[in-house]
């Protein structure tokens, strides 16, 4: 995936952000989030490891090791900010005090279930804080490829491997396309070029609402 | 080290305190992808080359970093950690056999430490309370009409932690995000060991700032400081 593709992503993503949030984010992509949000918007970045009001990246020669997010890369702090030991940070997560949390994912279905953390058999990385994040933040964001590696669908139907949380995923923000989990099932809401509704559709294993203002993304 | 008042007899050599830490033991570590960990204490242990360790840690760390160096020199049995995703040296090693892992979720794990320091028997937690993979083998447990699970507390034979400031009795503070799970960490060892980066006296440290309170900590050992390249680096 190129950064073009990714990039397009994530400023989207930090489009669901507005002033007054607390917002955790996961590794990978979501990560990038802080980054592309625009100056006018304020909220605060909260990190499991122990981190509330995390500020951008570091920049390069002024990292400091002992000021790191989740996925272990240095990250600075806003004016407000407060250090936490975890349990203190999951506290924040468990009482259900997050606003929105951006998840990558290896599969969602039509219903909001998250799957993302394990390929029996091949990938048995372990579920981190994925399970408290997606069972108990506000507003769950997932942020994926459309389709996996192999070009098989990752938004379907049932998810086939094991969940991370049942029911609890409100927006898909993919390569391709933003989809909403409504009660009554997936709304396409706004579908990115060059793609158009026949690639996204080809490409998602469950049925397709299809939003009377869907907006294509440039 | 520069001569320190020792009046609780609790500040000693490195070498001394790797003495507590036995073949197949139970070693809790403070940190948090390595971010936190003792660097000098895990150096010595791999140095005494304890073997058959369990090892209760936030996770693997990376293959060369914190209790990671511990897992790819082969010296755990079994970990007990939230994620091995860091560490695909852990991954080879649980799919060939050659660790057992326990996975908890992230905040249960901690959750579970911080029990086990706080001397609870155990905590009720709804996390994964609908997830066969969460539920396995553990009570389901009702309380007005919601559904927990039993999560049981954790302590271990030693308990290591990283700080960025202690005192002769073992009053400490930590850096940034590398307190994470220390403070629990610190509370939960039957013995517990503070590698510090910078040992202080006694009264130096503003009693309204200290994060761990020196009653939970057993030995102070002077840090030599971190000895791995981070992942960013």
């Amino acid at each position: 995936m190129g950064l073009g593709v990714r990039e397009r992503m994530v400023k989207r993503a930090a489009k669901e952000l507005k002033s007054g949030m607390i917002v955790n984010l996961g590794i990978g992509i979501p990560s990038m989030v802080p980054d592309y949000l625009p100056t006018d918007v304020r909220v605060m970045f909260q990190a499991e490891n122990g981190i509330l009001g995390m500020g951008e990246s570091s920049k390069k020669g002024e990292e400091d090791a002992h000021l790191c997010n989740a996925g272990g890369y240095p990250v600075t702090v806003i004016k407000g900010a407060s250090y936490s030991d975890s349990a203190t940070a999951f506290a924040m997560i468990r009482k259900g005090l997050i606003d929105v949390t951006m998840l990558g994912a290896l599969q969602v279905s039509e219903k909001g279930d998250l799957a993302n953390w394990m390929i029996p058999g091949r990938r048995v990385p372990g579920i981190g804080g994925a399970m408290e994040l997606a069972q108990k933040a506000k507003k769950v964001i997932v942020v994926m490829n459309h389709v996996n590696k192999h070009g098989e669908p990752k938004i379907v139907k049932a998810c086939t491997l094991p969940l991370t949380a049942r029911k609890c995923v409100h927006l898909i923000i993919t390569d391709m396309a933003v989809i909403e989990v409504t009660t009554e099932g997936l709304l396409l809401t706004e579908i990115m070029e060059p793609y158009d509704l026949n690639d996204v559709l080809q490409c998602t294993a469950a049925p397709l609402m299809i939003s009377e203002t869907l907006k294509r993304v440039p | 080290m520069t001569m320190m008042n020792n009046e609780f007899g609790k500040i000693i050599s490195l070498h001394e305190a790797v003495q507590f830490i036995e073949d197949g033991c139970s070693l809790m570590v403070g940190g948090f992808g390595g971010i936190g960990s003792p660097p000098s204490l895990i150096e010595a242990i791999l140095n005494k080359e304890v073997k058959n360790i369990t090892l209760i840690c936030n996770d693997t760390g990376f293959p060369h970093i914190g209790v990671g160096r511990l897992v790819s020199s082969r010296r755990v049995k079994k970990a007990i950690v939230s994620h091995i995703g860091s560490n695909p040296v852990a991954g080879k090693l649980m799919h060939d056999g050659k660790l057992e892992v326990e996975f908890s979720p992230q905040g249960v794990l901690v959750e579970r430490i911080r029990a086990g320091g706080v001397g609870l028997g155990g905590i009720l937690v709804d996390i994964g309370v609908d997830n066969e993979w969460v539920t396995k083998g553990k009570q389901v447990i009702e309380v007005d009409g919601m559904r927990y699970l039993l999560e049981l507390p954790l302590t271990a034979d030693v308990s290591i932690v990283y700080a960025k400031k202690g005192d002769p009795f073992g009053n400490l503070i930590y850096d940034k995000s590398a307190r994470n799970t220390n403070p629990s960490v610190a509370m939960a060892g039957h013995i517990t060991i503070a590698e510090v980066e910078e040992i202080v006296p006694l009264g130096e440290l503003n009693p309204e700032e200290i994060i761990t309170p020196g009653i939970f900590i057993n030995y102070i050992v002077q840090s030599e400081g971190v000895n791995w390249k981070w992942a960013w680096e």
